[in-house]
């Protein structure tokens, strides 16, 4: 906690809404701490456009400890920016250099339309859910959550599925901006548990086919998904997806 | 009087005498009836997707870009229940007691029951929704103690129980939003309540993205919007968590209870900068590993590796043998208070404390610290660039939770007929101070288990509201909102947004915090409204009202919490006595320790909204407890 300042030059995406043509607009951002958190950044160089009366860059952005999914950006080319396993809220200036440039974009994907400045609508993420990421139980329908074991390496490996916070990076990441690590980690989750058994076939056709309907593109095994993913979901999500959706062309639940 | 509707019988009897008692309403016709719900977290979620189950026409409305995102994600610990799956001792009553208890004996006994009751089905459900909890090698559910119980009655899913139990009620929502039968309205923020003749028939929102003023009608409206910790600036919530569809229903009539009730969490990462936007959690699961310290010899400046045992002051462990590092989240935040305002605190503010897992990591092994806190450690060191493993953390007492809320009666309505109020965002559960892992237990109870049914009650009774958005008080609220926003944008001052919002957040940690006195509360009376007039003459909102404006959205909530912050702290200097963890210096021991002043105040205070710069009218609601004795706790 050395509480040293640095001085940064940002180019960030500014574009008025969906159907305006953006451009990168710089910042000189002078004495930044490097205790301080990416968007704080962002919110000193807010505070400094609206003292000059001029309009805030958007970003989205709530929890800012790394769990709602709410914010994310391109960070000099890397979706959430340089830190591994990192949300952009959670990355701090301690990352940068003196006097670097930082290139701020948004999450670029046909299926994820720019809103305004760095925010896009990731909507399409929802209906793939709701095309079948949940399991079909009613309120008060629930047996004894003791009626049945899991086991705990299958229970486990459900969790490590379910930690996906649905930001987004995996689509901004991937060079044909497809969903699959999104989607693969809720196929997965519910595969692994006996309570997703009974949709497990029609719920992989559905979700991978709404994945498709919104214009993400297809996995090509480029990697950089799990790479860019601040919870670390692996690609053997992806495997267990085509596995699964393999399984159930052939048979039905 | 405020007529709380607690069921005749036995505390044990009163849940399941109601249920029966109640009007059903035909499944038939249940599809004719439409119920709007505000706010997509445990409780709002949870609500609507029950609801639709059921048959309503459900319209859900969330701030943010998806349900998914509403704040009960960041719940890190657990989820109490009543299994009683470890056979120690554990049981709806023992979970009844200690909740009433910890609560400081300020919440409403009978709330707290059916609290307990339904507990367990709650587990069930959610695990039966996927949310995949920890296990043990068998197969079956892993508990661990928490916050100041004395049993294992806490479900957890890693350190990321509440975005698992979230994520599994959003999956709920989204299998009905599939249906047709949930219609998802996100990016609106609710701006104004409209009651028709006294019954509450809709909201009116705006569009964030185009700035659209929408109304929106119905049978019945369930606000499910969370706390008000905000109105500190700096605390654990989400940077949009706000007051202002509560405080919006108190303008319309709706009594704001116990507003001086906040929870200051024991174990947060300290303030560090003038730039800091907010403060961020570590669970206090930690607590059963970590042993708190400060050195005993006042400004020790050495590394806390150089400071040997004998000079280190476990202060918790020394004056609560018995609960040790596990006293309940009060009195672990005060505790913490008193050493540093003594001159013992460590870290370059000297306003922290330091929890230790040394002694932890050499009796277990770095791997057995590391499976159970990792992902909370890896935070840690992300945010104070330091290494727990290695070097104590660093934490201190922050605003995380606030416990009062609107005035709700036992069916969880306000007293304002149609309007009910779930989750964080009524008051009645957790009285003065909430445990640990009760905060998930609520807002699902709230949701999945209780209002499915009162609800019901209401509609029944009261049938179809038959108000349309071309009814005139509808489009009159409208153009209120418009209104307001129009001032908002037009003020064109020099000061933004933020710090005005920070000024006000000083204000209440330092008169409205942890400690409070009459002195200190009569300033903020006087501060509060000359802030909020300077904030309405000299506050900068750039762009326009019809554009995805977040400085616009800021305004709007920052301008209700100055108004809301007014109620709050008349209502601390009302209780002049010391409760959970609100320590009124005033009312003390001759240890110094909290007093309680049952013969005065041994009840909610409901305040009546009067106007913005008058004040309000306090009505009481009395506390009588049946079935857990009032005494002064103890953790000794």
């Amino acid at each position: 906690m050395a509480g040293n300042t640095i001085n940064v030059t940002l180019k960030v995406w500014r574009q008025a809404d969906k159907n305006a043509r953006g451009a990168f607009a710089s910042y000189s951002v002078k004495n930044i701490s490097t205790d301080a958190s990416f968007l704080e950044m962002l919110d000193v160089v807010n505070t400094g456009l609206e003292k000059e009366d001029k309009d805030p860059i958007v970003f989205d952005h709530d929890c800012r400890e790394g769990i709602c999914g709410m914010c994310g950006a391109v960070v000099n080319g890397v979706a959430h920016g340089p830190q591994s396993a990192t949300t952009l809220c959670q990355l701090h200036m301690r990352k940068f250099k003196d006097g670097e440039t930082i290139v701020l974009e948004p999450w670029r994907s046909a299926a994820f339309p720019v809103i305004k400045d760095l925010a896009v609508d990731r909507t399409a993420f929802d209906r793939i859910i709701e095309a079948g990421g949940f399991i079909s139980v009613k309120t008060g329908q629930a047996p004894d959550a003791h009626a049945v074991a899991v086991p705990k390496i299958k229970a486990d490996a459900a969790m490590d599925a379910a930690s996906c916070i649905g930001c987004g990076a995996c689509v901004a990441a991937c060079p044909n901006a497809s969903a699959s690590l999104f989607t693969a980690a809720k196929v997965t989750q519910f595969a692994k548990l006996p309570q997703g058994d009974p949709e497990r076939r029609s719920r992989v056709v559905a979700m991978v086919d709404q994945m498709d309907h919104e214009g993400f593109g297809s996995c090509s095994k480029h990697y950089e998904c799990e790479a860019a993913c601040p919870k670390e979901i692996k690609v053997e999500n992806i495997t267990n997806m085509n596995r699964e959706y393999m399984r159930a062309l052939v048979t039905r639940d | 009087m405020l007529d709380a509707k607690i069921p005749d019988g036995p505390m044990a009897e009163k849940w399941t005498r109601h249920k029966f008692n109640m009007k059903l309403v035909n499944p038939a016709n249940k599809r004719k009836f439409n119920v709007i719900v505000v706010g997509t977290g445990l409780a709002g979620a949870s609500a609507a997707a029950s609801l639709s189950e059921m048959g309503y026409h459900v319209k859900s409305f969330c701030f943010q870009d998806s349900p998914r995102r509403a704040h009960s994600i960041a719940a890190q610990g657990g989820i109490n229940a009543a299994k009683n799956y470890p056979n120690d001792g554990d049981s709806v009553h023992r979970l009844f007691y200690d909740t009433v208890k910890g609560g400081d004996y300020r919440s409403r006994e009978a709330n707290v029951h059916r609290l307990a009751e339904v507990s367990v089905n709650i587990i069930d459900q959610c695990v039966a929704q996927g949310v995949p909890f920890a296990r043990e090698y068998g197969g079956y559910l892993d508990n661990r103690s928490f916050g100041g119980a004395q049993v294992s009655r806490t479900f957890y899913a890693r350190g990321q129980t509440g975005q698992q139990l979230l994520l599994g009620a959003y999956s709920a929502l989204m299998k009905e939003s599939a249906r047709g039968n949930v219609e998802l309205f996100t990016r609106r923020e609710m701006l104004d309540l409209i009651v028709v003749e006294g019954r509450t028939v809709g909201i009116v929102t705006r569009n964030l993205i185009t700035g659209q003023i929408e109304s929106h009608t119905a049978d019945a409206v369930i606000l499910a919007t969370g706390g008000y910790g905000n109105v500190f600036y700096l605390s654990t919530n989400a940077m949009g968590s706000n007051v202002t569809a509560a405080w919006r229903a108190h303008r319309r009539g709706a009594y704001f209870a116990n507003p001086c009730y906040t929870q200051i969490h024991p174990t947060c990462i300290p303030v560090h900068g003038d730039f800091q936007s907010k403060l961020t959690l570590m669970s206090e699961s930690l607590r059963n590993d970590g042993r708190i310290w400060v050195p005993r010899n006042e400004g020790d400046t050495r590394r806390p590796s150089e400071i040997p045992e004998e000079e280190r002051n476990y202060y918790l462990e020394e004056k609560y043998p018995s609960f040790g590092n596990l006293v309940p989240r009060d009195v672990a935040s005060r505790n913490a208070k008193e050493w540093c305002d003594k001159g013992f605190g460590v870290g370059a503010t000297k306003t922290a404390v330091y929890l230790d897992f040394r002694d932890a990591i050499a009796r277990d092994g770095e791997d057995t610290i590391r499976a159970k806190y990792g992902n909370l450690f890896d935070m840690y060191e992300r945010i104070v660039d330091d290494n727990p493993y290695q070097t104590p953390m660093m934490i201190y007492p922050a605003v995380h939770y606030t416990m009062g809320g609107l005035w709700v009666d036992y069916n969880l309505m306000s007293n304002l007929d149609g309007l009910h109020v779930l989750g964080e965002a009524n008051f009645s559960d957790h009285g003065a101070n909430r445990l640990g892992a009760s905060a998930l237990m609520q807002g699902l109870a709230d949701g999945y288990f209780v209002i499915p049914y009162t609800l019901g009650d209401y509609i029944a009774k009261a049938g179809p509201a038959g108000i349309g958005t071309d009814h005139p008080e509808v489009k009159r609220v409208e153009e209120e909102v418009a209104g307001r926003i129009d001032k908002l944008v037009n003020s064109k001052g020099k000061k933004t947004v933020d710090e005005f919002h920070r000024e006000l957040g000083l204000i209440m940690w330092d008169k409205c915090g942890m400690a409070r006195n009459e002195a200190g509360l009569k300033e903020a009376l006087q501060k509060i409204p000359e802030l909020r007039a300077e904030f309405h003459e000299n506050v900068n909102v750039t762009g326009s009202p019809g554009t995805f404006n977040q400085v616009l959205e800021r305004a709007g909530r920052v301008s209700d919490f100055l108004e809301f912050s007014e109620v709050m702290v008349r209502d601390a200097l009302h209780r002049g006595e010391s409760c959970g963890g609100h320590f009124r210096e005033e009312s003390q021991t001759d240890e110094g320790e909290a007093k309680r002043n049952d013969d005065e105040y041994c009840h909610v205070s409901a305040w009546e909204f009067n106007g913005v710069d008058k004040e309000p009218t306090l009505h009481k609601e009395p506390l009588t407890f049946e079935e857990v004795a009032l005494t002064q706790r103890s953790y000794k």
